[in-house]
């Protein structure tokens, strides 16, 4: 405080900036604030008020008929939600989610780890690059790319066909829930273009997280007799979840969220970001399109909450 | 104090030129306004970018100055979306949609004497029900054609004489199943095409029209889309999909329209289109102008330029469709005089043009609204 006054007393006259200056100086709440609003008003606006209208217009009722939305408040729609067919979409997609998570994270946990503990100069630039590298070609090419790999006289199918493992997929397929007709029409199909396309929001949090982990534990748990298997149940894997479970967040909403990959590859029926396309898109039913944005927010937000409880926040 | 003026200020303003977009129709037409916009199912609206010589835009770009922007649809349901959102002057609405977007007050009635070729324009069509209410007329006729029935030639060395090859499994003339080989259209109105091949092949339930079905009726039609379920390779939606399933993925009939399938014969690809026993469903395409249209005149411009016997006839041959000026079927190249035949042009009687379900029906009193049709599709196409 008495810096303060001395910096103010100093100068008879000073010019409007510098006075500026030492009122912002004097009221450090008020600077704060400055800085603040900007990026709070931004949220606000944007983030929260589109949200709350979209929460709002989810109780609007909607004519089938004109096709146009009234005023009329109704509970309608998400009592809606919970049809059978309707309840189907929301399942399917947190299973595929789910699924999607878990088999990423098992793919991301070697890579990362080597990446981490083994690569080292150009190896650890290779990896890097490697990683991030189809993050740099459009989301889109990259799932038309898969309908043309994964069709029927596309290069997956010749490939499995040249190793002599056409028995294999037709196995595959034809098991109930996940086969289909051909690989790109098929659960299968559409669970490896997902795990493909959000591969590397998994991995790059894992290596994060290991390269955090101390040698000097690993070397104390060789110490104390722990086998590598031992090690990686009792060490490393305990202090790769935080990273783990900050993975699973990006893979578990993207693939939620996404209405693309569920349009182009896979079996008929509706994903939840496909269903609030075909509600808002095309048959202008924005009310329930509404409500079905309302699933993925409460899933997400019950999800964090448990990826908290695993402590994926701990290092921010 | 003066913030609030100057919202209030640009409020008025805003809700002043909106009204003055609404207002009735035009008594002449005028300057051109240098632009229309237009909402269009693929392939309709052609400026020679897939093939040089069907091009229809560019000349009247050139004699009228009004630059053609075009925003294809690929439903019907996105049609009257799209309308809904405004910003639009024109629609290339089908029968399911047309009477939606009257009722909604989307669409305005067009003034006839504007339309200087309208007496041209084929008699059938002049005073049809999907376009004109209470003796207006909301838009002037465009193109009709059928919903086609699309299959491979190498598997069926003849083609298939019904609609049985997509909705019934079957052993197909190369010996094996059509279970994953066939497609059917993801659009709610297809369950039309499953109660027209219910009329034909299960006379007891009584349909008279495929969109007019009673309870029973309707049950019995969900019923046999369930079982379609099992052998749909993919619902189709996108018409760059279809092809391409039709030449990657050994999808070997579907539902379709002539547009894809002359495009896959112009790539000598192994398919032909047919036109099955059972009859098919249609669409009968209106050109409506939008309530606020923002261009006006260079609407009107179009619409007259819409019915011209060129265009026509050479959207009739880029479509597999039917024009709605007679006088387009004869001397017109691309076509050619059987043009008209082959793409059923004496079948009107036999098509049974896509109109929305309502609850009030003509021919059995109360019938299942399109809002149920929406919903069951929508059930259907996840496998319930």
């Amino acid at each position: 405080m008495t810096a303060i006054s001395g910096a103010s007393a100093s100068p008879a006259v000073r010019s409007a900036a510098g006075r500026f200056a030492d009122f912002l100086y004097r009221r450090p709440n008020f600077y704060l604030l400055l800085l603040l609003v900007p990026p709070l008003l931004w949220f606000g606006a944007v983030y929260i008020a589109s949200l709350l209208s979209l929460l709002w217009q989810s109780l609007y009722t909607f004519d089938d008929f004109t096709m146009t939305v009234s005023h009329t408040l109704t509970l309608a729609n998400y009592t809606q939600l919970f049809d059978a067919a309707n309840f189907d979409i929301i399942v399917r997609t947190v299973v595929m989610a789910l699924a999607v998570s878990v088999f990423s994270a098992m793919l991301a946990f070697p890579v990362a780890y080597y990446m981490a503990r083994y690569a080292t100069g150009r190896t650890k630039a290779f990896f890097y690059i490697a990683v991030m590298l189809p993050m740099w070609t459009s989301y889109i090419v990259k799932a038309y790319a898969w309908t043309l790999l994964l069709a029927k006289e596309g290069v997956t199918s010749w490939f499995i066909h040249g190793l002599g493992l056409d028995a294999v997929l037709q196995f595959l397929l034809d098991i109930p829930g996940i086969g289909g007709n051909t690989l790109s029409t098929s659960n299968i199909g559409r669970f490896f273009v997902f795990t493909y396309i959000w591969l590397p929001f998994m991995i790059l949090p894992i290596q994060a997280a290991l390269e955090r982990l101390p040698p000097s534990l690993l070397q104390a748990s060789a110490d104390l007799g722990a086998n590598p298997l031992r090690t990686f149940r009792h060490v490393i894997f305990p202090l790769a979840i935080p990273g783990i479970a900050a993975g699973s967040i990006f893979t578990f909403s993207l693939t939620l969220g996404d209405y693309i990959v569920p349009q182009l590859v896979g079996p008929p029926g509706l994903f939840l970001g496909s269903m609030v396309y075909v509600q808002q898109g095309a048959i202008g039913n924005m009310p329930m399109a509404a409500a079905f944005t309302l699933v993925p927010v409460v899933l997400i937000a019950v999800y964090l909450s448990m990826v908290k409880k695993l402590g994926a926040f701990d290092a921010l | 104090m003066a913030k609030p003026n100057l919202i209030l200020t640009t409020l008025a303003a805003a809700v002043m030129s909106a009204a003055s977009y609404s207002a009735a129709a035009l008594e002449k037409i005028g300057p051109g306004e240098g632009r229309v916009d237009i909402v269009a199912w693929a392939g309709y609206i052609e400026r020679g970018e897939t093939d040089p010589a069907f091009d229809w835009v560019t000349e009247f770009e050139k004699n009228t100055g009004c630059m053609v922007n075009v925003k294809t649809a690929a439903t019907s349901d996105e049609m009257v979306s799209l309308m809904a959102k405004g910003g639009y002057d024109l629609v290339t609405a089908s029968g399911d949609a047309s009477l939606r977007l009257i009722y909604g007050n989307r669409v305005q009635p067009i003034n006839l004497d504007l339309i200087k070729a309208w007496e041209s324009v084929d008699e059938r069509l002049q005073n049809a029900p999907w376009h004109t209410v209470a003796g207006k007329h909301y838009g002037v006729p465009f193109e009709w054609g059928p919903n086609v029935l699309m299959y491979n030639t190498d598997v069926f060395k003849t083609a298939p004489d019904s609609w049985k090859v997509v909705f019934e499994e079957m052993t197909l003339p190369d010996g094996k199943s059509n279970k994953g080989r066939v497609q059917a259209y993801d659009g709610p109105i297809y369950i039309a095409d499953a109660a027209l091949y219910l009329k034909a092949h299960k006379p007891e339930l009584g349909i008279i029209d495929p969109y007019e079905l009673n309870e029973e009726q309707y049950a019995a039609v969900l019923e046999l889309l369930r079982g379609q379920h099992e052998l749909i390779h993919r619902y189709w939606h996108d018409y760059n999909v279809q092809m391409s399933d039709f030449k990657n993925e050994g999808v070997v009939a579907s539902s379709s329209w002539p547009f894809m399938a002359n495009l896959l014969m112009a790539e000598n690809q192994p398919v032909a289109m047919t036109f099955p026993q059972e009859g098919a469903t249609g669409w009968a395409d209106t050109t409506m102008m939008a309530t606020d249209a923002p261009h006006p005149n260079c609407a009107y411009e179009w619409l007259n330029w819409s019915i011209t016997p060129k265009l026509q006839g050479d959207l009739a041959a880029w479509f597999g469709a039917v024009p709605a000026v007679p006088a387009a079927c004869k001397g017109n190249e691309l076509l050619g005089d059987e043009g008209c035949a082959t793409n059923g042009f004496d079948n009107f009687e036999d098509v049974y043009f896509w109109k929305t379900p309502t609850a009030k029906c003509e021919t059995q009193g109360s019938c299942v609204s399109y809002s149920r049709w929406t919903r069951d599709y929508i059930a259907i196409m996840g496998g319930r």
